[in-house]
């Protein structure tokens, strides 16, 4: 019990802050910043109930007026801002990610998290990302589509980066990762 | 640490969270019920007057926590001019910024404390039915301790890093933070458990 809930709170901490971990620019000048891939560990590494409380969690401080999107962003107003979709997404992929990374428990930790991350924190994410920007900015299914290309590529680095940490912590720290546990 | 709250006292501060949060409710459903880009623009006038009663220096931090939105709304009315409905973008980027400055507005007027005091009213109904409310109480003194715990860590290795290269801070260190993340979790456990656990009535 103690342990679930401070590994829950100390994961929705570390969203926080790899939000801060320096954003690197690509070559198509779309910056990616680690956030995204503390929402797809929290998946891969707390397994499915876990990392969707542990993204709910952080979505409520961020709620609650705390500045923890990255960027610096938080408060009530991003709620209301085009991205909402995205932020309701968040907990879905957490949980899809880690569902899958508790199926493939017998599958090698790294393909088993990245086909974990590219789903639960791609495929998943985008869905209900694409319906936000089609209600809040009155697109077409087509237009939203689009609009999201040119953060694929970000994307699939941080799903890459995503199974290489739960490899590695799965070899430093085998019984902490829980969705394999 | 640090949060969206105004340190500039304005009237709002005074009011009850729990009506704050009902009014912005009640205001953001109205914005997206509202149709006509002239209701819209009656909105963000009054948006900006509820801004300028606590004077021009609030209603400047206001403006700044809107600078996320501003690509939203270049976005949005280029595209529906291209569509050849400029006034259909017209009305969704006011109502966006209408809508995302008065939520806005309750963060900045609303003690962290007393939003927290809110969420544990809403939760009473799941107290009735027996659900224990502790542990996320519990979690969110957590959280709100760790973070800068973590990022205390997450910057000292930032700093060991760039005395040992002349390259940026690379996605390297993500690992040491998470590991660091891990490993204070358990830590925090094991005192937990050693000081009797975290709820005594809790029968599992």
């Amino acid at each position: 019990m103690e342990r679930q809930i401070t590994l829950i709170a100390l994961f929705a901490a570390l969203i926080a802050v790899l939000g801060l971990v320096p954003k690197f620019t690509l070559a198509s000048g779309i910056p990616i910043t680690a956030q995204g891939m503390g929402i797809m560990l929290c998946g891969t590494v707390l397994g499915a109930r876990r990392g969707a409380l542990a993204v709910l969690l952080f979505l409520g401080l961020v709620a609650l007026g705390l500045p923890l999107l990255a960027g610096g962003r938080g408060g009530l107003g991003v709620f209301a801002g085009p991205t909402v979709g995205f932020l309701i997404g968040f907990p879905i992929a957490a949980f899809v990610a880690g569902l899958i990374t508790e199926r493939l428990r017998k599958a090698p930790v790294f393909p088993a998290a990245l086909l974990a991350a590219v789903l639960g924190g791609i495929v998943v994410l985008y869905i209900p990302g694409i319906l936000g920007m089609m209600v809040m900015l009155n697109l077409t299914l087509k237009q939203a589509a689009i609009s999201m290309l040119p953060f694929i590529p970000g994307d699939v680095i941080k799903a890459g980066l995503a199974a290489a940490l739960t490899a590695s912590l799965y070899k430093a720290r085998p019984a902490s990762v829980l969705s394999r546990a | 640490m640090l949060t969206l709250t105004s340190d500039i006292r304005t009237p709002y501060h005074g009011l009850r969270a729990g009506v704050k949060l009902a009014a912005l409710c009640g205001a953001t459903v109205g914005l997206f019920w509202l149709q006509s880009v002239a209701a819209m623009a009656g909105g963000v006038a009054a948006v900006t007057a509820l801004y300028l009663v606590p004077g021009p220096r609030f209603l400047r931090d206001g403006l700044r926590q809107l600078k996320p939105l501003w690509v939203f709304v270049a976005l949005v009315i280029a595209w529906h001019a291209v569509m050849l409905d400029a006034m259909a973008g017209v009305t969704i980027a006011l109502r966006l910024v209408a809508a995302v400055a008065l939520a806005n507005l309750v963060t900045m007027t609303t003690r962290f404390d007393d939003l927290i005091d809110v969420v544990m009213w809403l939760l009473t109904p799941l107290r009735r039915l027996g659900l224990n409310t502790v542990p996320l109480g519990f979690a969110i003194v957590l959280v709100v301790r760790f973070i800068p715990v973590l990022m205390d860590k997450a910057s000292k290795l930032f700093d060991a890093w760039r005395a040992r290269s002349a390259r940026r801070v690379g996605w390297q260190v993500a690992l040491p933070i998470t590991l660091g993340a891990i490993d204070d979790a358990e830590h925090v456990a094991e005192a937990l458990r050693a000081r009797g656990g975290l709820i005594a009535s809790q029968e599992a």
